[in-house]
């Protein structure tokens, strides 16, 4: 394994050891996702639309993540410690792509209840929407590491994060909601991928001026 | 090993250094001493390279891997235990043989009874003494430390004037620098 490598497992492992200690993320994203779900299947008509059922289940992960990126720079903004991050012998992009990694897990860990809840709810759930989810997955996580360290770094994070994070999200929703309802899913799936690696070359690229003054 | 030039430093409307020059040779140990407010913690992290100056030259000839910087925070992860913290930090700074290195650090520092509770749980003393094991860690051959003696205890400080006696090359920034007025070779006094 290359350093780079080695350094962003030591850097990811940290992230989900911290969560593991303190659970302050996956439960709450776990509640909200389960929670929105339950809440959209009561308010939508019982003739409602796949569209509309397809729509509201990207909205709620699309907030669920937002949730997770909310803490994923908690204990470095909290401690200081992105000064300690930031001082080590490190590219510092691989901070970013171990936080981008972590993000992955915890988003995969909720769709891993939410997939099936929403199957329960609404509608069976096809390979295209797994498809959709894993490619967003890397997508919202890839933008999201990226602009929670600029949030971070704000006094104004709360508002910062969300104003930042959700137009940078449509693309995912609309690539996620089209696979999941066109005739030919390729396109869309084709289309979260050129998302996939736009933002993930750009948060690559950009992550060392944004943690560095 | 430094040298810094007419440095400036502003934030926003606020000029926090002025016109400051300063050389620290290798092996040198530079006191700097001022009030609150001075700006002796944004001198370290220039030197750091955290910030970088608004005006003027600054040269610091170490690679970053080689340096060792003990800040207001420990920037140690409180949900982690100590042994876990220098073991992210060693993996980092590629530390050889880290284990020993860290299990001697600790020793060194009184703290090997607790390297298996979580940092959150340690008195302030023992986070300063954490975080002055992760400050040397990785032998650094050149060492920034804001207010080192905070919190430390008699004994604590003692170990701390030892290391520091080791002929590193040292920039310390304190409010009472008498403990350190027999190890230091040059002072810069921030108004």
């Amino acid at each position: 394994m290359s350093a780079y490598a080695t350094d962003v497992a030591t850097l990811a492992r940290k992230d989900v050891l911290l969560e593991l200690r303190s659970r302050d993320t996956l439960p709450a994203m776990l509640l909200f996702v389960v929670s929105a779900l339950v809440v959209f299947h009561f308010a939508l008509p019982a003739d409602a639309s796949d569209r509309a059922e397809i729509g509201l289940f990207w909205i709620a992960l699309v907030f669920t993540a937002l949730l997770g990126l909310t803490r994923a720079f908690a204990a470095e903004r909290e401690q200081g410690l992105l000064d300690g991050l930031v001082l080590a012998p490190v590219d510092r992009s691989a901070i970013w792509a171990a936080k981008a990694i972590s993000v992955v897990v915890f988003l995969a860990l909720a769709e891993a209840v939410a997939l099936p809840a929403y199957a329960l709810f609404f509608q069976p759930v096809g390979w295209e929407l797994v498809a959709a989810v894993v490619l967003a997955d890397v997508g919202i996580a890839s933008i999201g590491a990226l602009l929670a360290a600029m949030a971070a770094a704000s006094r104004s994070r709360e508002l910062l994060l969300p104003l930042l994070f959700l137009p940078l999200a449509i693309p995912a929703v609309i690539g996620g909601v089209g696979a999941s309802v066109a005739e030919n899913p390729a396109s869309f799936l084709g289309f979260l991928a050129l998302y996939d690696a736009v933002f993930a070359i750009l948060a690559w690229a950009s992550f060392e001026y944004v943690v560095t003054e | 090993m430094i040298r810094g030039r007419e440095i400036e430093k502003r934030f926003g409307d606020k000029r926090v250094l002025r016109g400051l020059d300063f050389d620290v040779p290798e092996g040198g140990f530079l006191l700097v001493t001022g009030p609150n407010g001075a700006g002796k913690t944004t001198l370290l992290r220039l030197l750091a390279g955290l910030a970088a100056p608004n005006a003027g030259e600054l040269e610091v000839a170490v690679e970053r891997a080689h340096v060792g910087f003990l800040a207001h925070e420990p920037l140690v992860y409180r949900e982690l235990t100590a042994l876990e913290n220098l073991d992210l930090y060693g993996r980092l700074y590629r530390v050889p043989e880290r284990r020993e290195r860290t299990g001697m650090l600790l020793e060194r520092f009184g703290l090997w009874e607790a390297r298996n509770e979580r940092a959150g749980t340690y008195s302030q003393g023992m986070l300063q003494r954490l975080a002055l094991c992760r400050t040397f860690l990785h032998d650094p051959a050149l060492l920034l430390l804001d207010e080192p003696f905070a919190a430390l205890d008699d004994q604590g400080a003692d170990l701390l004037q030892d290391e520091l006696a080791g002929g590193r090359t040292v920039v310390v920034a304190a409010h009472d620098p008498a403990r350190l007025a027999t190890l230091a070779t040059a002072r810069l006094a921030l108004a």
